[in-house]
């Protein structure tokens, strides 16, 4: 059968697909519509936190943090709850990453204020010393594109069905909405109605210049992004 | 006239070759840069605080793995078909205009998605899955890049005259296909723009799957990007140059037949071991950590099928660099796929993923078996393809050494950074308390770091020397007849 199928280049051809497509059938396909159920108290992003995770993305933040708690004693005790599946439903792309060089962000949210974060993207060393990060100094400069984080949330909110203006149900019971506007104009207007709150707790004059002008850094949005990972 | 040997034409496979040595220095540079910005963080603003947005080390990370990965790997990958598949094919490109214009085709628009990645990766504008950052225009001109090669494959198996495919034209085969199938899958993605009547950034676009199907996909992708761009093309390449520098048979058919099987089937189970204690179901981590370790299997088969198509002819790796280079190749590979199984263990995986360790066993791989059998591959084809000697031999047993001695550095001094990293993460006081915060974890890294730096730096300084060595070959090496290019290649002194 070999020796034929050496003859035959198109015959050659198909059999190997058909061995090395075997597995990605197996493996990935059953757990499709499985995993992408949002666990009870899983929001979607609002605009300007969906902005911060594009400038997180921008900057490959997920080169050196992972977010994907594993189920030990020791990343719990240091991160919080291990990672549950539901959780990353409204994660496209997902951003679990591959390398810790810096520690774990899955709930960030949880132990760090805008306070913080403003300080240690300026300068990290004066923040932990022996900080082995760089400064993020041009996201204080850079404006966040608002536009592209509302196309986003429009095309997942048409295509596959995110519940933006939809009753969420939150842990306690209750229940709570994110609000999407009708149009771009109307995004931007909340999304620096958020981000005024942000800067209200940091120090930079130019941020609190530009926020007044109506202009929203890329820190403004990175931060509320990283306020939202609880 | 019958008797005439056939004039194989190489012109697309000397651009490729030129794209290879350029790329793989571009890449290795940037790597470098960003090992000395891990061990000195000042080097993060090294142009400068006005551009240190596109010199500090997230924005260029991506850029030394595509670079090395799309740029050097697949250059390299791209010069050997266009050389091996001629030969062993028995047709020469020059017999069809069409497969010529499509070979030339092929190069200009990958120089154009080189030119479109650079730009792309250094303004930030990426999807963040690893190894597949480019947006959506990028893709499908990658996806046109992809299909043009395989045109030409098929087109060249088309008018071949020998009818029995050689063992290498089933691993590139493979290598296009395997590559098509996970990239198109991987990269499904809607452009929010076009989605969303006209809002944002054009090029902008959105995953079609969602968080942990995400992942499943991507370390499929991710995982099998690896098995069909830095194994499967690099054992065609050695299947094919080991045995005509080395003037030995292939020690065994049957071998090569249950390696390449072998690998086709399992290899594509294993991407699981990417998510081991992840949201991913228990029962698929499980499913890739057990065929990781059958994975060694049809590994060894060609390392030891290599390795053995040596027998009795051993005396060619101490009097040969380019034997030694091919040596050495095949046994870093033998290596580096006994450590990833080990890897995949379950246990093993819990101390060792997101550290160091993992980042050191991706470049024994990379570095001692991928470049290695590349810069071999390009060693041997020069003087076929130019019609000269290489230039210095002294130069490439320099190079041999400068660089193996720059992987030891590298693996070894990440094994103990990852090992230290994982069992400090994990240790508690006699209270039941974390023992370290994360910041000490970081600190104690710093000779590591420093020591992969210098590692990496000597692999470097190897690059240049090869890239002179070629350049010399090509501009002032001596003219040879094609009567004195039987097996070992012409070498001066």
């Amino acid at each position: 059968m070999f020796h034929w199928l050496e003859k035959n280049p198109f015959f050659f051809a198909v059999a190997v697909f058909v061995v090395i497509a075997f597995a990605g059938l197996i493996e990935i396909l059953p757990n499709f519509a499985q995993a992408s159920q949002p666990v009870v108290g899983t929001k979607p992003y609002s605009t300007l936190e969906l902005a911060g995770r594009h400038v997180y993305i921008k900057n490959s933040c997920n080169a050196c943090h992972s977010q994907l708690i594993r189920p030990f004693k020791s990343e719990t005790d240091r991160y919080g709850h291990y990672s549950l599946s539901g959780e990353y439903a409204y994660d496209r792309p997902f951003l679990w990453g591959s390398k810790r060089t810096g520690p774990d962000l899955m709930r960030v949210g949880n132990y760090r204020t805008t306070d913080w974060h403003e300080n240690h993207m300026k300068d990290p060393v004066a923040v932990v010393p022996g900080s082995i990060m760089p400064a993020y100094g041009w996201m204080f400069k850079n404006t966040a594109d608002i536009d592209t984080a509302y196309a986003e949330q429009l095309t997942v909110m048409n295509v596959f069905a995110v519940p933006y203006n939809a009753e969420i149900p939150m842990a306690d019971g209750s229940k709570a909405t994110v609000a999407l506007a009708d149009t771009v104009e109307g995004a931007r207007a909340s999304a620096l109605e958020e981000a005024k709150v942000i800067a209200a707790d940091m120090k930079d004059q130019d941020v609190k210049d530009k926020i007044a002008a109506g202009e929203i850094p890329e820190i403004v949005a990175i931060i509320a992004y990283l306020n939202s990972l609880k | 006239m019958e008797n005439r040997p056939l004039e194989y034409d190489y012109t697309v496979a000397k651009m490729f070759m030129l794209t290879t040595v350029v790329l793989g220095i571009v890449g290795m540079l940037v790597g470098v840069i960003l090992a000395w910005e891990m061990a000195f963080p000042a080097v993060n603003t090294i142009a400068g605080e006005g551009l240190a947005e596109y010199t500090n080390f997230s924005r260029l990370r991506p850029l030394h793995t595509d670079a090395v990965i799309f740029g050097f790997t697949v250059s390299g990958i791209f010069a050997t078909w266009y050389y091996v598949g001629q030969r062993v094919l028995k047709v020469s490109m020059a017999e069809s205009k069409f497969l010529m214009f499509l070979g030339k085709l092929h190069f200009a628009l990958y120089l154009l998605v080189v030119v479109a990645v650079v730009g792309s990766l250094l303004l930030g504008i990426t999807t963040s899955k690893e190894y597949a950052e480019f947006e959506w225009p990028i893709d499908i001109a990658i996806v046109v890049v992809w299909v043009i090669w395989g045109l030409q494959i098929f087109g060249l198996i088309g008018i071949r005259r020998e009818k029995s495919l050689y063992i290498s034209i089933w691993y590139y085969i493979a290598t296009f296909l395997g590559i098509a199938m996970l990239y198109l899958f991987n990269n499904m993605e809607i452009p929010t723009y076009f989605a969303s009547g006209g809002i944002g950034a054009w090029y902008h676009s959105v995953s079609m799957y969602a968080g942990t199907n995400d992942a499943l996909v991507e370390w499929w992708y991710g995982h099998n990007a690896v098995a069909f761009g830095f194994t499967v093309p690099i054992v065609a390449m050695i299947y094919y140059f080991l045995p005509k520098e080395s003037g030995q048979a292939v020690y065994s058919y049957k071998l090569s037949l249950l390696a390449f099987w072998g690998l086709m089937f399992v290899y594509l189970w294993a991407g699981g071991h990417h998510l081991l204690f992840s949201t991913v179901p228990d029962w698929m981590q499980t499913m890739g950590s057990v065929f990781s370790i059958v994975l060694i299997l049809p590994s060894w088969g060609s390392a030891i099928n290599m390795l053995l198509t040596m027998k009795g002819e051993w005396q060619q790796v101490a009097s040969s660099p380019l034997i030694k280079f091919m040596i050495l190749a095949s046994t870093f590979y033998m290596f580096s796929t006994l450590e990833g199984p080990i890897q995949a263990i379950k246990s093993v995986n819990a101390l060792a993923h997101f550290t160091d360790w993992i980042v050191g066993h991706v470049h024994d791989g990379t570095l001692g078996w991928v470049a290695f059998m590349i810069m071999a591959s390009l060693f041997h084809m020069a003087p076929r393809v130019f019609k000269r000697e290489i230039y210095s031999k002294s130069l490439m047993n320099t190079q041999f050494w400068i660089q193996t001695l720059g992987v030891v550095l590298y693996f070894t001094s990440m094994w103990i950074a990852g090992i230290t990293q994982g069992m400090m993460w994990r240790a508690h006081d006699e209270f039941g308390n974390l023992a370290y915060s994360f910041i000490d974890t970081v600190t104690v890294l710093h000779p590591y770091y420093t020591i992969r730096a210098v590692g990496g730096t000597l692999y470097l300084v190897g690059m240049f020397l090869f890239a002179y060595n070629m350049y010399k070959t090509m501009t002032s090496g001596r003219r040879v007849e094609e009567s004195e290019l039987q097996n070992a290649s012409p070498m001066g002194a």
